[in-house]
């Protein structure tokens, strides 16, 4: 479709009527400041769309997404500490995501590989137009309300799961604990443990909780450091000092820290070709 | 294609030189078995030509066929045949010539007695030829091959070299190129203000030459230039602090070597901590070295830098290698949250 950028976007989106929808709530996420500016200045030609933060970085994005659940995220990239892929995975059901960034390779390959719709700086109006165009008809079947559309929380799932394999974000992990943020070496690691929704991640400094699936981090991490040895556990071949024979067919893998990690038949024989037995 | 060694004057001299010398001797010994001085110069002379005639021929000949294997066997087999052709035609020469002569001693008998000595010395002459020959061609197809490696690593040194140097970030361009876009509706002076400094950046990236060594203030100018784009993007969160030794200015360094390492501090300092971020940089003299220290803050629970090298700086260390064989010229350093890199550069004397 052709858009024209005059004429007020609102009148093609009819709001249904009796719904007293409030504006779309939107936040820019950017550590550029010129780069917020561009985009605040973009949606002056849209005026159901509100901004109500702008963040520096992913830190005061978590806090101000928290805060205002908006409807539409601008997420840069490259950021300060964690990037943005980083930072969505830390927040619970995500709003929709446009995604802005210069150039990184990796990450505009998983954007196309998942549809998800991405900005390249610099980008023109129209470009933006469409892309905010494009939205606005996807959710436009739903009634507008803090949640977004599911399609779109399904591909930034999928997004978040090739991401977490780029090389950048091999090198770490991201957990939130109480308030706080904290990034995890990966050297830093002992072993993964399966809880309930979450995953127990064992380190030097105790255990942190991460809302992803066990097969996420078996995807997300380097498989020659890090392998599963058991349905519910994943473990840091650095960590190991001994394996020891259990149980029928079972054995218990004993780490540097002391800690003890089953490790199934089937873990076994991965753990020992990676030890290189 | 190698050089005939007697194509050089030097080599000729002593070609023709050894050609005198033999026969002048084959002269003296002539006459020494009583042969008369007319008869004893006319072979000396003729059998004396007839192998040298064959030695340039031989060598000459070797310049287009040199074999690769069973190039001794090749020797010896040429040396054999060229030696009995050479005896055969002195023969058919001298015995006509000299045989009317009333000689003391019967011309026809004295050569069919000494010809076996005569085999010998013709022989060993050849053999001499074909043996120095062989080896001039060898180390003349030696020295080609070497030329032609030193040729292909020097192109390849180059390539590389080039390629470290042209490692403009593609990330920076995009970034700087959205920030003017933004500042064309709210600022154009400071805009075209941008344009002007990023197209100086690029022109100064474009035209550095490796071999023209830059001094230090003409590359202190062009990080400023860089580092005030990087400010107009970063806004407050950057801010620099540059020191350098007056003595300093005028030395000399290899282009866009700082550049590099400036912009791996800013990425590292910049995305590594959340606050605002000053990036010192210090330039002083050390001995015969230029020493250039650049800091930036970093997250020491974070990010662990390894000693020596570490975050980006691996194609600075190549390029230092490569210009100067030294792996020592580069070295980082950590002390709490502050991470250094340092570099120095050798100066000519």
């Amino acid at each position: 479709m052709t858009i024209n950028t005059n004429s007020n976007p609102i009148g093609t989106n009819s709001i249904p009527a009796g719904t007293t929808p409030g504006p779309i709530k939107a936040i820019i996420i950017d550590d550029e400041p010129l780069a917020r500016s561009i985009v605040s200045e973009y949606l002056q030609a849209w005026p159901q769309i509100d901004v109500v933060q702008e963040c520096n970085d992913g830190f005061e994005g978590i806090k101000a997404i928290q805060h205002h659940h908006p409807d539409l995220l601008f997420l840069d990239i490259q950021m300060p500490k964690i990037n943005g892929f980083e930072m969505l995975e830390l927040v619970e059901q995500p709003p929709a995501v446009i995604f802005t960034t210069a150039f990184d390779e990796y990450a505009i390959k998983a954007f196309e590989s998942h549809a998800v719709d991405y900005l390249l700086k610099p980008f023109n109006k129209d470009r933006f137009d469409k892309a905010i165009q494009k939205w606005l008809d996807q959710r436009a079947p739903n009634p507008p309300s803090a949640t977004p559309a599911p399609t779109s929380a399904d591909a930034t799932e999928q997004l978040l799961e090739t991401a977490a394999q780029s090389p950048a974000q091999q090198q770490r992990v991201v957990v939130k604990t109480g308030g706080k943020i904290k990034i995890i070496p990966l050297e830093d690691i002992h072993f993964l443990e399966a809880a309930d929704d979450y995953v127990k991640i064992h380190t030097h400094n105790g255990a942190f909780l991460k809302n992803r699936t066990m097969s996420w981090f078996e995807k997300a991490l380097d498989p020659s450091q890090f392998v599963r040895t058991h349905r519910s556990y994943i473990l840091n071949v650095q960590q190991v000092t001994r394996i020891d024979p259990y149980e029928k067919d079972s054995h218990l893998c004993i780490l540097q820290s002391g800690a003890k990690v089953p490790v199934s038949k089937a873990g076994y024989v991965k753990l020992k070709a990676v030890l290189g037995l | 294609m190698a050089r005939s060694p007697l194509s050089t004057g030097k080599l000729l001299l002593i070609f023709l030189s050894w050609w005198a010398i033999w026969a002048f001797l084959q002269i003296s010994l002539l006459i020494g078995f009583g042969l008369s001085s007319g008869t004893a110069v006319t072979d000396s002379l003729v059998s004396n030509s007839l192998v040298a005639i064959s030695c340039a021929f031989l060598s000459n000949n070797m310049q287009y066929y040199l074999p690769k294997k069973e190039r001794y066997w090749y020797i010896l087999f040429i040396s054999l045949g060229l030696s009995g052709i050479i005896l055969l035609a002195c023969k058919a020469i001298l015995v006509p010539l000299l045989d009317d002569k009333t000689d003391s001693v019967n011309y026809v008998i004295f050569f069919s007695r000494s010809w076996a000595v005569r085999f010998d010395i013709v022989f060993l002459q050849v053999a001499c030829m074909s043996i120095l020959s062989v080896l001039w061609y060898s180390s003349e197809e030696e020295q080609e091959n070497r030329q032609r490696r030193n040729d292909a690593e020097r192109l390849a040194k180059e390539a590389e070299l080039f390629k470290l140097r042209q490692q403009l970030a593609p990330h920076f361009l995009f970034n700087s190129l959205n920030s003017i876009s933004a500042l064309i509706a709210s600022r154009p002076e400071q805009a075209r203000k941008m344009i002007q400094q990023l197209s100086d950046f690029l022109r100064g990236n474009l035209r550095k030459e490796e071999q023209q060594w830059v001094p230090l203030s003409e590359e202190l100018q062009y990080l400023e230039l860089y580092l005030d784009i990087e400010k107009v993007r970063f806004g407050h969160r950057l801010s620099t602090d540059i020191r350098c030794e007056d003595e300093c200015l005028g030395m000399r360094l290899p282009p866009m070597l700082l550049q590099p390492i400036v912009e791996n501090a800013i990425k590292f300092g910049l995305y590594d901590t959340t606050e605002a971020v000053t990036i010192a940089i210090r330039a002083r003299l050390d001995g015969n070295y230029v020493r250039i220290e650049v800091e930036n803050p970093f997250d020491p629970e974070t990010s662990r830098p390894k000693k020596g090298t570490g975050f980006g700086l691996t194609s600075i260390q190549r390029r230092l290698y490569l210009l100067f064989a030294r792996p020592d010229l580069l070295e980082t350093r950590v002390d709490n949250n502050l991470f250094t890199t340092i570099v120095r550069i050798p100066q000519q004397i």
